[in-house]
């Protein structure tokens, strides 16, 4: 017999890994459609002025293209801002590819070409020559700064920031011990494997069937029909399989509307894939500056704790993410004061991009804790252990569990952090000085509405279905085990179909809430399904669970029986074919409990340990050890749950140490836009990672108990990596990514 | 990327005959390089010379101890060959310190020497770039400098050469076996790269006509004082930032020979025979080697952006040098500086 307490948060294996690694798995670009077309979309090269003539006649003459499309030919899509926005969509104007002739950033679509084939499409895209009258282009987020303004409409209430609670200024001012420091982060841009594309069957009667690389099928079928006028019974969206997104694929792409529109214009399947260089001006974590003032007294009880966050956004829309909230419900403190602002600058609208704003806030609000450490004399990780608090200052409401000290102790104590000296420059390895620092992260715990059917068959199979994604977290296989959990069954006698819009109605996949909403909703239907055999169990002439109620009752070895007694019941084959069934089918809606959100809050936490040696007189860094404690509720699938935070910790480093869109700011434009140039962390540059994840019950987070783990793993890592530089050198780096030259610069080496 | 013809050469007096017709040819190799900058727009040939069943595959011994690498042995081939590893080991460290296993199986020993800079203004064909564009402008100077020259830069362009497997080459007084259409010569590695000068366009002094068909090294004695020290921006998989080639001959703590070329940091691989004679003879010691840096680096110029590299090439050739004449060259897969 399964146990059934192991099924889930034990280390199951994807159940889909197979499919993955043998290339069985599609995604949206490795579809083929008879006679499809292939598009090509030419980018603008200036970031700011407009179109004065776009010549296409070498592009036309090419053999295989079929048709150019620019503003001036566009087709006709919807008039109104309402209709394109989707359900990601930002306060603003939504980008309107090939609208008219203002080119508003670099890499914007200034002309799509549709071809025979792939290669025509893009040899015809490179002989499109356009004329612009451009403008002087302002991309600086520091030179631009002064230009800043808080965003009039707000994307999300809880973005702004919290009222000012007692005199931060005045209790600054008085305190004994101070820091107020700068941090400056650059824009990072996303890089998962798989590159934006669609596939669009052109059907009859305007059915278009789209494989489309989203993080939510049902948004991207939602913003076609809005833009395109379409009916969504006609349209099917589907994302099966999705190779990476991190939250750059929340919102729909030009290449998904470009897609669309030439398939309806010329009654054709389509096809579009865009190129790595694109993927740099869409839905990029934006660059932001940061003061942040802290003050405590002798003891390093905090008194004052100010956090000013300044970010990018563009011209046409107001991006917004969390950013310096976060420095309001860390650490008790009475004195708070955050402010929250944005700047416009030449360059494409910012998006969410792992941990939106709690990775770029709390990675400043950190580095400060640790420079206040320093001021005060105390170890940053007792700091942090005496500003502990167990309620959400920002919006007065408890917080519905907060495993911290597990992760403080038991990250410390697997890292040997008491060994750690406390003085700069005071460890060393050989050629190498030695630096220990840490972290706090912190993000939210998120449930949304979502929806599942659940479909149990006589034979005890069973189908789990919604119109989730599974955007590589492994949200395939956590479905899996929530209703082999209820069924008692393996893993493999459970079918998971998800990733198209005409399933289960599901939000989008992001802020860390599908294991929470679709987890939830799959066992809420599984439950029902229980039930519903139950009433059929019951009906049956002289049934043993005659007397039985819900509660009582479970699933077990294909039989269901009294929990307290497992000899009492009735096999679901009888149960079925007593009531004349193949099988039983039942859907769930779950969503956030409202009463519950008034009083409480429910945050995920980790402490984050970072081992640094760098060189002492060349200044190469390395992070040599890196242990990660993580409190985020139920663990569903240690495997999966692991790698989650192991990539989150490989993505922080990156930030730290390499991540930056190089711009120059005299065109506005990105040089960098390519994996050679683009540096993210190689496999030289990871050694050990070590997870902890700390016990946490917690059932008001979520119906199951689970709070995501989707950004918590990057939070803090940055900072940490900062802090191990500076325990390692004495010098701190304050503008991230700190690269040789900063360290060298500095003086953090001779 | 524009259309063009493909043609397989069978033999090297094929390939070079083919090329003759054709003036805006290119040789394939590994294709690393040229189908990227073909990609980019930025290579435009309009036929190409696939010559890849060119019999120049081999490694050989030559009679007077040397080595001869065909054009058409991968960097991989070379890097893992045990008469080069025994004999060459700086070459087969440096080629280790450059790209990824899966581009050094593909890359070739003649497409590594042709390389183009990654300068990325000229990967980007709607910025100036006196290299691809003679004429045009250079778009670097005045903006992104940060991977860019410290020496022999000149006004019209500011571009380093970004090969390793070159740095090592010329530290080995290597020899470029060509052959042209009528005739065939050899080049020393030294003449083979050329600074920007008025004509960044020319990378090298390879005729336009002419097949690069392998490498010559003479044996040496230099395998057990060596290493190839690359500083980049992470540990793994990223060009140069400064790299050094040192190998020296010692006796009774004295240096004998010395040769020591830079990578990173000039439109070719920086070597200064002057410097090293001056320092035969003097002591293997900390003191040495910072005056040997001094005088490499005695011309060096920033132009803001690159400044650090000034510092970090310094700081560089005094380590690279203790780790040559400790015998304690750097290793290539250790994720550490030793
Ligand atoms: C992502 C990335 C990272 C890299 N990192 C590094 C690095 O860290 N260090 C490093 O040194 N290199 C690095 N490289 C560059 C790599 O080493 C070169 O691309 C490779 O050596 C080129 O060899 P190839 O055979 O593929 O040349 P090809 O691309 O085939 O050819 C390059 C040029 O040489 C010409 N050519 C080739 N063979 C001959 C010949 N026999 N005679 C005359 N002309 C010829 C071609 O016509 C072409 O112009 C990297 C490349 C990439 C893509
Ligand atoms: S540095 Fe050289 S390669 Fe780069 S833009 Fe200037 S001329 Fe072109």
């Amino acid at each position: 017999m399964l146990d059934r307490s192991k099924i889930v948060g034990s280390p199951v294996s994807r159940i889909d890994g197979p499919l993955k690694v043998t290339g069985a798995a599609k995604y949206a670009a490795e579809h083929f459609e008879p006679g499809m077309l292939f598009g090509h979309v030419a980018l603008a090269t200036i970031a700011a002025g407009r179109i004065l003539a776009i010549d296409t006649r070498a592009a036309e003459r090419l053999q295989g293209v079929v048709k150019i499309y620019t503003h001036e030919n566009r087709p006709k899509a919807a008039y109104r801002d309402s209709k394109w926005k989707d359900a990601v969509a930002l306060p603003g104007h939504p980008f309107r590819p090939l609208e008219n002739d203002r080119v508003l950033f670099d890499g914007q679509p200034v002309a799509f070409v549709v071809a025979e084939t792939p290669e025509a499409a893009r040899d015809a895209a490179g002989l499109i020559h356009v004329h612009y009258a451009a403008e002087t282009p302002n991309t600086h987020i520091v030179a631009e700064q002064h230009n800043s303004y808080e965003p009039p409409v707000a994307r999300m209430k809880q973005f702004l920031p919290p009222p000012p609670r007692g005199d931060a200024e005045a209790a600054f001012a008085a305190a004994p011990h101070k820091v107020s420091a700068d941090y400056v982060l650059p824009g990072e841009h996303h890089n998962p494997m798989e590159l934006f594309a669609a596939t669009v069957r052109f059907e009859d009667e305007g059915r278009l069937t789209i494989q489309d690389k989203t993080q939510g099928s049902q948004n991207s079928r939602d913003y076609v029909c809005g833009v395109f006028g379409l009916d969504p019974d006609k349209v099917i969206v589907k994302n099966d399989f999705v190779g990476g997104a991190f939250g750059q694929a929340l919102r729909p792409k030009h290449h998904l509307f470009l897609a669309v529109m030439a398939s309806l214009d010329l009654s054709r399947s389509m096809k579009v894939e865009m190129t790595r260089r694109e993927m740099f001006y869409l839905s990029w974590r934006p660059s932001c500056v940061q003061t942040v003032s802290l003050a405590a007294d002798d003891e390093g009880y905090l008194q004052a704790v100010l956090h000013h966050a300044v970010h990018t956004t563009s011209r046409h829309e107001d991006y917004q993410e969390n950013v310096a909230n976060w420095s309001g419900l860390a650490y008790k403190c009475d004195n708070v004061k955050i402010s929250y602002e944005l700047v416009k600058l030449d360059l494409a609208t910012p998006g969410d991009m792992r941990a939106p704003g709690a990775a770029s806030g709390v990675a400043a609000l950190e580095t400060a804790m640790d420079e206040l450490a320093c001021e005060v004399g105390i170890d940053p990780l007792e700091l942090r252990v005496r500003n502990f608090v167990h309620r959400d200052q920002n919006q007065d409401k408890a917080i519905t569990s907060k495993a911290l000290h597990a992760c403080y102790r038991e990250g410390a104590e697997r890292f040997g952090w008491v060994a750690r000296s406390p003085t700069p420059r005071s460890m060393r390895d050989g050629n190498d000085l030695v630096g220990w620092g840490m972290a706090g992260g912190i993000w939210e715990a998120m449930m949304s509405k979502g929806e599942a059917k659940v479909r149990l068959s006589a034979d005890g199979h069973v189908t789990v279905s919604a119109a989730a994604s599974d955007i590589g977290t492994g949200t395939y296989t956590i479905l899996g085990q929530l209703a082999a959990e209820v069924f008692d069954c393996p893993i493999d006698a459970v079918t998971v179909d998800i990733g198209r819009s005409n399933l289960p109605k599901t939000g989008v996949e992001g802020g860390s809430w599908t294991a929470a909403t679709t987890g939830s909703a799959v066992q809420a239907a599984a439950k029902a399904v229980v039930k519903t055999l139950l009433g059929h169990a019951q009906s049956m002439e002289n049934s043993p669970l005659a007397e039985a109620s819900e509660e009582q009752v479970e699933i077990s070895e294909g039989r269901l029986v009294l929990e307290a007694n497992h000899q009492v019941g009735t096999a679901i084959a009888d149960i079925m074919a007593a009531a004349g069934l193949d099988a039983v089918e039942e859907q769930a809606k779950v969503g956030p409990d409202i009463l519950s959100m008034r009083r409480y809050a429910a945050y995920s936490h980790s402490a984050v340990f970072v081992e640094v040696k760098i060189d002492e007189e060349l200044g190469v860094v390395r992070v040599t050890r890196v242990v990660s404690a993580v409190a985020a509720g139920r663990i569903l699938n240690a495997k999966t749950a692991r790698s989650q935070i192991l990539g989150g910790v490989v993505m922080g480093i990156g930030m730290a140490l390499h991540e930056e869109g190089l711009i120059d700011h005299r065109t506005g434009r990105i040089m960098n836009h390519n994996l050679a140039e683009y540096h993210v962390p190689a496999h030289a540059d990871i050694h050990d990672i070590d997870v902890i994840f700390v016990e946490e019950q917690d059932q008001r987070a979520s119906p199951i108990g689970v709070k995501g783990l989707g950004e918590i793993g990057i939070v803090g890592v940055a900072a940490a990596v900062s802090n191990a530089i500076f325990h390692a050198t004495g010098k701190r780096i304050r503008n991230l990514p700190i690269t040789i030259d900063k360290i060298l610069e500095s003086e953090a080496v001779q | 990327m524009k259309r063009f013809t493909y043609t397989r050469a069978e033999t090297v007096a094929d390939a070079v005959a083919i090329l003759a017709d054709r003036p805006q040819a290119q040789f394939l190799a590994g294709g690393t390089n040229l189908v990227d900058l073909m990609k980019y727009d930025v290579e435009r040939p309009d036929a190409i010379i696939d010559i890849n069943s060119l019999p120049l595959k081999e490694i050989e011994e030559l009679p007077d101890g040397g080595l001869r690498i065909g054009a058409l042995a991968s960097n991989s081939a070379v890097a893992y060959n045990a008469q080069i590893q025994a004999r060459f080991p700086l070459l087969a460290s440096a080629i280790l310190a450059g790209a990824s296993p899966q581009l050094r199986n593909a890359a070739t020993t003649g497409g590594n020497l042709l390389q183009r800079t990654r300068c990325s203004y000229f990967y980007d064909p709607s910025t100036p770039c006196n290299k691809r564009e003679p004429g045009s402008g250079c778009a670097a100077i005045g903006g992104l400098t940060r991977m860019h020259a410290i020496l022999g830069a000149s006004d019209k362009c500011i571009a380093v050469h970004p090969s390793d497997m070159c740095v090592a080459l010329a530290a080995l007084d290597a020899t470029v076996e060509v052959v042209g259409p009528d005739s065939a010569r050899d080049i020393a590695f030294g003449d083979f790269h050329r600074l920007p000068g008025d004509e960044p366009q020319r990378d090298n002094t390879l005729a336009r006509d002419e097949l690069v068909t392998g490498i010559r090294l003479e044996a040496n004695r230099f395998a057990g004082h060596h290493t190839y020290l690359k500083l980049r921006d992470r540990l793994s998989y990223a060009f140069a930032l400064v790299s050094v080639a040192a190998a020296m001959e010692i006796a009774d703590g004295r240096i004998v020979d010395l040769r020591i070329a830079l990578g990173g940091v000039a439109h070719r691989p920086w070597r200064d025979p002057l410097v090293e004679a001056e320092y035969a003879g003097a002591p293997a010691e900390d003191v040495t080697f910072q005056r040997v840096a001094d005088r490499l680096l005695f011309e060096a110029k920033g132009l803001g952006g690159n400044d650090f590299k000034i510092l970090l090439a310094r700081k560089a050739i005094v380590r690279a040098l203790r780790q040559a004449a400790s015998g304690r060259p750097q290793s290539q897969t250790l994720k550490a500086i030793q």
